[in-house]
């Protein structure tokens, strides 16, 4: 190939002010890679995006299979976007099953991009197509534009020094350099990672670079694609960005709260699906005095975080649904105990093994109560990837300053997602340190004397002399700390613990409602965050009166909440779950509630809010 | 002890009423660890004692340090993190056969495996003691408890044989009532650097007395102790009339008279390969017939919380100290102007 192509002259695109594209393919056929790759040169394009990556459990599904599409959507925008987009207005698919799983989700005249080799006899019987549906008819309603993707990437990585079958693994780069023609991106930003990635002298970035350069081409060659798109940098609010996925901005939190709380970070986690990139995140951080120790299971996870925890450090473990679960023994020691620990739940869908790589909100109640006995601890949500660093940052907060674990609540979909994240002035975040105990000469030391405010014990930390305690999982004499088995202290000890938690919620700042003059809220938490809000702005665009309003804190509930709560004459709950929120309000509030429920491993979409929030306004709906 | 130390025993008692049954072997336990922390020049503040759940687990809050009683099985687990945060202390675990063998096994042989600078002790009583009674995973085959009326089908674990399988840096075996040795064996594990593991025969007066009579019993136990001593031939008996030779089939016990003193097994606590120790761990099933008692491994291996702070050191080095400006601008930025 020759860079002369490259330079012909390529028609005006078409500015479009936003896009939602789906790369779909085999589990095997990279398409995860493509998609970030695709987003990372839109963001440093200047696009506001969200991005939604979607694959199966198994490493390597079975190949050609419906089971083994993995896909990757994102949203790109000259505007300030929340959600990674209902439906794909582009799909590529490089086979059958990919077309299958994925075509019912494109939009009616969407622009269908296909790998034509691929669309063979055998790999239609395995997608379930009795016929080729690039002939019979049945993609009609779609701008349909098919390319012969494994020819021409075999055909470009020739005299890369890649040989057999290693070389149909740059197709994806291919399906890249298209969709780069298309949409007008960048293709340096994308050399530059392969580069980086494979090393300069390696056949596999000489061929991946082929690649990416062929599609390219092949968008400038052929007619079909007279047309291509571009989309402005976003007007987002000034500053310095960069485009983040959840989980690591969960990460960059608890080191941003290590260095404000002056102690150092220690992670003991064991590798789960959604959670493991936190531990391989913080892994790479030791220069930041972090540590981080990959124990034999869920429980030793725990247990590290909190042997270092009793030592002064910063404590956090990370885990999903069923490490939780095995986690709930030693969090009650914790918070008996009144250490200062994190635990990170990255919900996905359950019971048991269940979903394991999709989203869910159904851990919610298992946070609030998955504990024996009276065990109330503050649970913290995270609304978005970019969220993350800052929920993160507040668990560490009420932590340390409260003495107590704290359950940081995200999903599967933050964990995985990326969207732009603002960039914070780190030296302007709060100072979370907070003095370990000392003592005078003389004085005895009674580690479970409280601060008349928060009602913390002090923070005593092996190492300094006159501070030897011991504490433990059985009760304690509130006065001295000591094992205390008398009924009486038993019940103040339960009480003091609860009232403990409940005056967090003077700590935390009100609610505030999004929206005026409405007689419906919708009332969110966690990852529902940009599509209530998207919904929300739609219904309040077309005329008529919705409020939102999501919680961050979900134990202890903000201050404010009932009042405002009382103020609405429906409150809507869409969760990713049967109803957990919901219960709660209704526990707390005695308030009836709406529920907009969807269990399907997915988010929650827009449209769908919408829809349900005007069904309400017309009066469909009633508690 | 010295008349120079630092500490006396009542340094490191407290003031909490010890509550173990009358006549328990965690008595001279706890003694024996009071007299031996009161020897060493080592800040009482460095010392952390984290237990599980059973009577030994009450042991942390009868020591005047640190201490954390903690979650059955986990207290490895948790000792893991107290040593790896903080390398600088010296960390202890109290755990039982129940604790650390059973609801714990997954933890104790990580902790060992893993090498983190631990002292763990083991009190071995061959019982449940704190749920009144129930067979342990050192129990031998046969015993009639309450949860095995019929005898006990389980086959027990060998702690040592277990503790040397996962290549803890330091394994030994003592006795509740010799107070001598157990202090000896106690300052050869603080020595050793890296995961320490001790089993000690502690009698339970009351569930399964007398379960260690072969070791303790006047009439038996000069002819059962087999004392294990670096560098020299093992050789036990009333009158040394018996050694142990080892070889590729295992160790066995020989007469002296038979096989001649100069063909007896030396032993070397401090041969990095464990072949030899473990071979020496199955001489005896239990605390039944002649039995190695001493160190059987000792071996100082760089400990896990000091490599992870090595790493730690070496990572501020080569990258310098954590710029978490820099670092949430790592993955590239893009500016939007106002
Ligand atoms: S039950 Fe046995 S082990 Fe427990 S305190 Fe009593 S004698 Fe000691």
């Amino acid at each position: 190939m020759s860079d002369e192509t490259l330079t012909r002259e390529r028609p005006t695109p078409e500015q479009i002010e936003d896009v939602v594209i789906r790369f779909a393919g085999d589990s095997g056929d990279g398409m995860q890679l493509a998609g970030t790759q695709f987003t990372a040169s839109s963001a440093l394009f200047g696009n506001d995006l969200a991005t939604l990556p979607n694959f199966p459990a198994e490493i390597r599904a079975p190949q050609g299979t419906i089971g083994g599409v993995s896909s990757f959507q994102v949203h790109i925008a000259d505007w300030d976007i929340l959600t990674p987009g209902d439906s794909p207005d582009c799909l590529v698919a490089m086979n059958p099953a990919a077309l299958k799983a994925n075509l019912h989700d494109l939009v009616k005249g969407g622009l269908l991009i296909v790998n034509t080799d691929a669309f063979e006899e055998r790999n239609f019987a395995k997608a379930g197509y009795d016929t080729n549906p690039l002939e019979d008819g049945s993609l009609d309603a779609y701008q349909v534009v098919g390319a012969p993707m494994e020819e021409l990437t075999k055909e470009a990585v020739k005299g890369s020094g890649v040989t057999g079958r290693a070389v149909l693994r740059s197709k994806n780069f291919f399906a890249l350099g298209l969709m780069s023609w298309i949409y007008t991106r960048p293709l340096d930003p994308v050399v530059e990672w392969i580069t980086t990635k494979f090393g300069a002298d390696s056949p596999l970035t000489k061929a991946n670079e082929s690649a990416l350069k062929a599609g390219y081409n092949y968008g400038i060659t052929i007619e079909a694609l007279h047309h291509t798109y571009e989309i402005q940098p976003a007007k987002l609010p000034p500053g310095e960005y960069t485009n983040v996925v959840g989980n690591t901005a969960t990460a960059w939190g608890l080191v941003a709260a290590s260095e404000k709380a002056s102690i150092p970070l220690f992670l003991g986690s064991y590798p789960i699906t959604p959670a493991s990139t936190i531990l391989e995140e913080l892994a790479r951080h030791k220069n930041f005095g972090v540590k981080t120790l990959q124990a034999e299971d869920e429980i030793a996870g725990i247990g590290a975080a909190v042997g270092a925890a009793f030592t002064g450090r910063l404590a956090v473990t990370s885990t999903s649904g069923p490490g939780l679960a095995l986690k709930s023994e030693t969090l009650s020691l914790a918070l008996i105990m009144e250490l200062p620990l994190i635990v990170i739940d990255i919900q996905r869908g359950g019971p048991s093994t269940g979903l394991p790589t999709k989203v869910e909100q159904s851990d919610l109640l298992f946070a609030m109560y998955g504990r024996h006995g009276e065990s109330p601890l503050p649970i913290v949500s995270t609304s978005s990837p970019s969220d993350a660093f800052d929920s993160a940052f507040e668990a560490a907060r009420i932590a340390i300053k409260y003495m107590t674990p704290v359950i940081l609540l995200t999903d599967g979909y933050i964990a995985t997602s990326s969207e732009p994240w603002r960039l914070p002035d780190v030296d302007a975040l709060p100072d979370i340190s907070r003095p370990f105990a000392s003592i005078e000469p003389g004085e005895t030391f009674l580690p479970y004397l409280r601060d008349e405010t928060t009602m913390s014990r002090p923070w005593a930390i092996p190492g300094q002399p006159g501070l030897e305690h011991r504490i433990g999982g059985l009760e304690k004499d509130a006065t001295t700390g000591n094992v205390s088995y008398d009924p009486d202290n038993h019940e103040t000890m339960t009480h003091v613990r609860a009232r403990k938690i409940q005056g967090i919620a003077n700590d935390i700042p009100e609610v505030e409602v999004y929206g005026e003059g409405a007689n419906l809220l919708v009332l969110g938490w966690g990852s529902t965050y940009g599509a209530i809000r998207t919904a929300v702005n739609r219904v309040r665009k077309a005329g008529r009166e919705v409020a939102h309003v999501h919680l961050r804190h979900l134990n202890p509930f903000p201050p404010n909440l009932g009042e405002v709560l009382a103020g609405f004459d429906t409150i809507l709950i869409p969760e990713i779950n049967t109803g957990q929120l919901s219960h709660l309000i209704r526990a707390e509030y005695l308030l009836p509630t709406v529920g907009y429920n969807r269990v399907q491993g997915l988010p929650i979409k827009a449209r769908d809010i919408e829809t349900k929030i005007h069904e309400i306004l017309d009066g469909e709906v009633t508690e | 002890m010295t008349d120079t130390a630092r500490y006396e025993r009542s340094d490191f008692q407290t003031d909490q009423e010890v509550r173990w049954c009358p006549g328990c072997g965690d008595y001279t336990i706890l003694a024996s660890v009071q007299m031996f922390l009161a020897s060493l020049d080592i800040d009482r503040e460095k010392h952390v004692f984290v237990s599980g759940i059973g009577c030994s687990s009450r042991f942390p809050y009868y020591m005047n340090t640190y201490g954390m009683h903690t979650v059955h099985g986990r207290a490895p687990a948790i000792a893991t993190g107290v040593a790896t945060a903080n390398p600088d202390l010296t960390v202890w675990v109290i755990t039982g056969d129940g604790d650390g063998l059973s609801i714990g096994g997954n933890h104790l042989i990580h902790a060992l495996r893993r090498n983190v600078n631990l002292n763990i002790i083991l009190f071995n009583n061959q019982i449940y003691g704190l749920t009144k009674g129930q067979y342990s995973p050192t129990s031998e085959v046969g015993k009639t408890t309450k949860t095995s009326p019929m005898g006990s089908i389980d086959r027990p674990f060998n702690p040592v044989s277990l503790a040397i399988g996962s290549e803890a840096s330091f394994v030994a075996r003592t006795i509740d009532m010799d107070r001598n040795h157990t202090i000896e064996m106690l300052s050869a594990m603080h020595e050793n650097v890296g995961a320490g593991f001790l089993e000690i025969y502690q009698n339970c007066n009351v569930f399964n007395d007398k379960a260690f009579l072969d070791l303790t019993g006047k009439e038996t136990r000069d002819q059962n102790r087999i004392w294990l001593q670096h560098g020299e031939p093992i050789i036990f008996g009333e009158n040394d009339e018996y050694g142990v030779q080892v070889d590729a089939a295992g160790a066995r016990i020989v007469e002296v008279a038979e096989v001649g003193r100069h063909n007896l097994h030396v032993h070397d606590a401090f041969a990095p390969n464990p072949s030899a120790a473990f071979a020496l761990s199955r001489i005896s099933q239990g605390p039944y017939g002649p039995t190695p008692l001493g160190v059987f491994r000792d071996v100082s291996s760089p400990d896990y919380g000091h490599m992870l702070e090595r790493q730690v050191a070496a990572a501020q080095e080569q990258r310098g100290s954590g710029d978490l400006a820099k670092l949430i601008r790592s993955r590239g930025t893009w500016t939007v102007d106002a």
